[in-house]
């Protein structure tokens, strides 16, 4: 089976290396027919790469499955009683493994996107011939510097060291893969996007057609990244989801390019405008991709996420270099193509607020950029080496992102080229209103905004999202109540019947709304509350308004790890609420240790409850979390995917009006 | 009697404030250093059993406290004993200082560049609109405006 693999690999790379070579000689020659011809063995030798990865990447899978030690990537991510679901983990929790993945998620793409041709052959040509070279890369890799096929030397291993504790927990089984959709997806508009700079495609077309590609990627990644967040509540037990580590902030900064780009593409579509800014911005958002692999896989930074320092940091800065130049060269050799045709014209429109999000979201990006790497050229300049931890991510991005909260409740109330500052003043008032309102009201509940930071950020958080909510819903009714009235349905059909007809804009505001929900999970952490104790049988502890009493704590083996669970009664107001149990784990094969929380959730706060072992004394000591608002997070991220498919979906045919007056008008011209 | 019972309750006051004050500069402090174990995660955060460090350091940082050293000098023991790593953010001296200017400085960089930008743009336009075509161009504007924003 691994012979079987490293051929596979090796053909892999011949046919990537085939489609690159070949593809751009049928790009270059005039267009005949011979061409075409050569152009279409490129296509088909770009589709082959797919199939020879499946077989390499199946190969693994089945050394996975058969204990096959010989095999060093599965000696030391793999043991014999590994259940059958974190077997197939195996491949994407060690850096040989999870490359392969990468260039095989790649190939996956880049089957579709050639199935697909025939959008526009040529512009899709291009694109395959790109995404052909950064296929020739990682298949360079997976063949030369990181082979996950290499075989161990000497006596084989009776068993593996087993697959690293952390990740064996369910989210750990979709979350690489969901994460690296996203990160892979990104290929696709960078390759259509350098392609269209290439030949000087003519309009937005390329635009338009990479659009689901753009969406659909940067949904995977948003997902990716949210069960992360997930994974890390779950299982950590530190009481967080966020932490900074650089392995995050690796994830966290393609998508804020992503999000940017996203938002910007709109004003290239409708006025042809910031047309260098969204080639620059897919670049860039495909460069933080690479660059996110290259921190957590080169040592160049510590993370938590324990990635080894390795030999494949030159492979990428090579590649990263290479990749920049080419965009640098082209972008300066065709750079009148991208000229706008319009120029802004006011600082109070729709496009400047585009503009003025589009910075503070880069912005965000650079920040998370430069504390990501402040360390390495701290260390430069003053030859000592510093940390840069979430005491700085939180206090930097805080004020960022409440500056951009503020932008997305302004947005949407701007008209196209100019608005008057009357107009604003009159769809603002309501908004900012009950924005103050609620932030009076928290004053009242006991928040002290005055006193501390974090409490007059979160006070700022909730008034602004708030102020987010209320601008996306005075824009809903105004819609519904034009439909309504000319439809004669009721206000929450003619709703419907809106985000029916304009998918895109509706579901983007659904999609702000879930963002705002999150801000709400968020702005809880300034009243995070935690407690340790040691408890014996009948023992209780308390923390804010709980009481824990612990009723008994249990063992249990199986041959891949052996558990202990405390079983703890909760009391709230002397009445018994819950039993949770809190466990913790020990893997036999690995040696190593691993949390399972215990969580009681609602919408106002989360009671986590860690096992965090045992005393000197032979007691079990529980750690216990209130967590304010967490919840909000999670729901806020289900209405941020439930926004992206609603602007997936084609729009609804126009309305028939109900007026026979009106009758001629045949169609109800909504939204843009 | 009366003066005894007034003692009592003040001490007792005061007893309870600087409990209070204790656990949150705890709180504050521990979250303002790294656990040094390797595990790249903030001292109070770091829960993994057998972890050599963070025991140990949340003693040292709760005998400070009790000695009555001021949140710098904590810091300062600390910084003296595990390195400049132990703390949590860079601080906000010498060179260090760039870390927390630069994201603030890059962002005001793009909005006053924008801002320009936009103020030129909009000055070399004509004032007026002369011309007929420009002027039905004006109308479609207005009318896809209106179809976007007002419905």
């Amino acid at each position: 089976m691994p012979a079987f693999g490293s051929y596979s690999l090796l053909l892999s790379l011949a046919l990537s290396v085939y489609c690159f070579v070949v593809g751009a000689l049928a790009l270059l020659r005039p267009r005949t027919p011979r061409a075409d011809r050569l152009g279409e063995t490129a296509r088909r030798a770009g589709m082959g790469i797919f199939l020879a990865l499946s077989c390499a990447m199946l190969a693994l899978i089945a050394a996975c499955f058969q204990n096959d030690f010989s095999v060093a990537y599965i000696f030391h991510h793999s043991n014999r009683d590994l259940s059958p679901a974190y077997k197939f983990s195996v491949l994407w929790s060690g850096q040989e493994g999870s490359l392969l993945f990468w260039a095989w998620l790649l190939s996956a793409y880049g089957l579709v996107l050639r199935w697909r041709h025939k959008v526009d052959t040529r512009l899709v040509a291009y694109a395959g011939v790109i995404v052909a070279a950064v296929q020739v890369f990682f298949t360079l890799l997976i063949n030369l510097a990181a082979n996950p096929f290499a075989m161990m030397v000497g006596d084989l291993p009776a068993d593996g060291n087993g697959l690293n504790p952390l990740l064996q927990y369910p989210e750990m089984v979709i979350h690489p893969p969901m994460l690296y959709l996203g990160y892979v997806g990104f290929t696709i508009p960078f390759a259509f996007a350098l392609g269209a700079l290439i030949m000087k495609y003519p309009g937005e077309k390329w635009i338009h057609i990479t659009r689901r590609w753009t969406m659909v990627t940067w949904l995977f990644l948003s997902c990716g990244i949210s069960l992360g967040a997930h994974w890390a509540y779950s299982v950590l037990g530190w009481g967080g989801y966020w932490g900074w580590d650089p392995v995050e902030n690796a994830s966290f900064m393609p998508w804020l390019t992503g999000t940017a780009f996203l938002h910007s593409v709109m004003m290239q579509e409708k006025r042809g405008m910031m047309k260098m800014w969204n080639m620059w911005l897919i670049f860039a958002t495909f460069l933080l991709a690479v660059f996110g692999t290259f921190l957590t896989r080169s040592g160049v930074v510590s993370s938590v996420h324990a990635f080894a320092q390795s030999s494949i940091g030159p492979w990428f800065s090579t590649f990263l270099a290479l990749i920049f130049a080419t965009c640098m060269f082209f972008f300066v050799r065709n750079r009148k193509h991208l000229e706008s045709e319009n120029k802004l014209e006011s600082l109070v429109s729709r496009e400047s607020s585009f503009l003025f999000n589009n910075l503070v979201l880069l912005g965000a990006c650079f920040a998370v950029l430069w504390g990501t790497l402040f360390p390495v050229l701290s260390e430069w300049v003053q030859g000592t080496k510093i940390t840069v931890g979430p005491p700085f991510f939180n206090r930097v991005m805080t004020p960022i992102t409440l500056f951009l909260l503020l932008l997305t409740a302004v947005g949407p109330l701007l008209a196209w080229r100019s608005t008057s500052w009357e107009s604003v003043k009159r769809n603002f008032t309501i908004p900012a209103v009950l924005a103050i309102a609620v932030a009076v009201l928290l004053i009242a509940l006991g928040w002290k905004p005055w006193q501390e930071m974090s409490q007059f950020y979160s006070m700022m958080a909730i008034a602004l999202s708030v102020l987010v909510a209320a601008t996306v819903g005075s824009e809903f009714l105004r819609g519904a109540r034009v439909i309504a009235e000319k439809t004669g349905s009721n206000l929450l059909a003619a709703m419907v019947q809106l985000t029916r007809r304009n998918t895109r804009r509706y579901g983007g505001y659904i999609v702000h709304v879930g963002i705002v929900i999150m801000i709400i999970g968020f702005a809880g952490q300034a009243f995070n509350t935690d407690t340790e104790k040691e408890l014996g049988q009948g023992d209780s502890m308390s923390i804010r308004g709980y009481t824990l009493v612990l009723d008994s704590y249990t063992q249990d083996d199986n041959p891949n790890y052996g558990s202990e669970s405390a079983i703890v009664n909760v009391f709230q107001g002397g009445k018994k609420i819950d039993t949770l149990f809190p466990e913790r784990r020990f893997f036999k094969a690995s040696q190593q240790t691993a949390t399972i929380v215990a969580n009681r959730s609602t919408l106002k706060e989360d009671l986590y409850l860690v096992y965090a072992g045992k005393s000197e004394t032979d007691r079990p000591i529980l750690k216990a979390h209130v967590n304010p608002l967490v919840m909000w997070v999670w729901i806020g991220i289900w209405v941020l995917i439930a926004g992206t498919g609603i602007a997936l979906v084609p729009n609804a045919a126009p309305l028939a009006v109900r007026q026979p007056s009106r009758a001629q008008a045949a169609a109800v011209e909504v939204g843009d | 009697m009366k003066r005894l019972v007034h003692c009592l309750l003040l001490a007792a006051f005061c007893a309870l404030l600087l409990g209070a004050d204790f656990d949150k500069r705890f709180n504050d402090l521990g979250h303002k250093m790294m656990c040094k174990c390797g595990c790249n995660q903030v001292l109070l955060e770091c829960n993994h059993v057998g972890c050599s460090y963070s025991e140990r350091m949340r003693d040292e940082l709760t005998t400070a406290l009790q000695r009555g050293d001021s949140d710098d000098l904590v810091l300062q023991a600390f910084v003296q004993k595990y390195g400049a790593t132990v703390l949590a953010a860079p601080t906000t001296t010498g060179f260090n200082r760039v870390a927390w200017i630069m994201p603030f400085a890059a962002l005001g960089l793009g909005i006053f560049a924008v801002v320009y930008v936009v103020r030129l743009w909009k000055a070399r336009q004509p004032a007026t609109i002369t011309s007929a075509a420009a002027a039905v161009e004006l109308d479609e504007y207005r009318q896809r405006a209106r179809q976007e924003t007002e419905l």
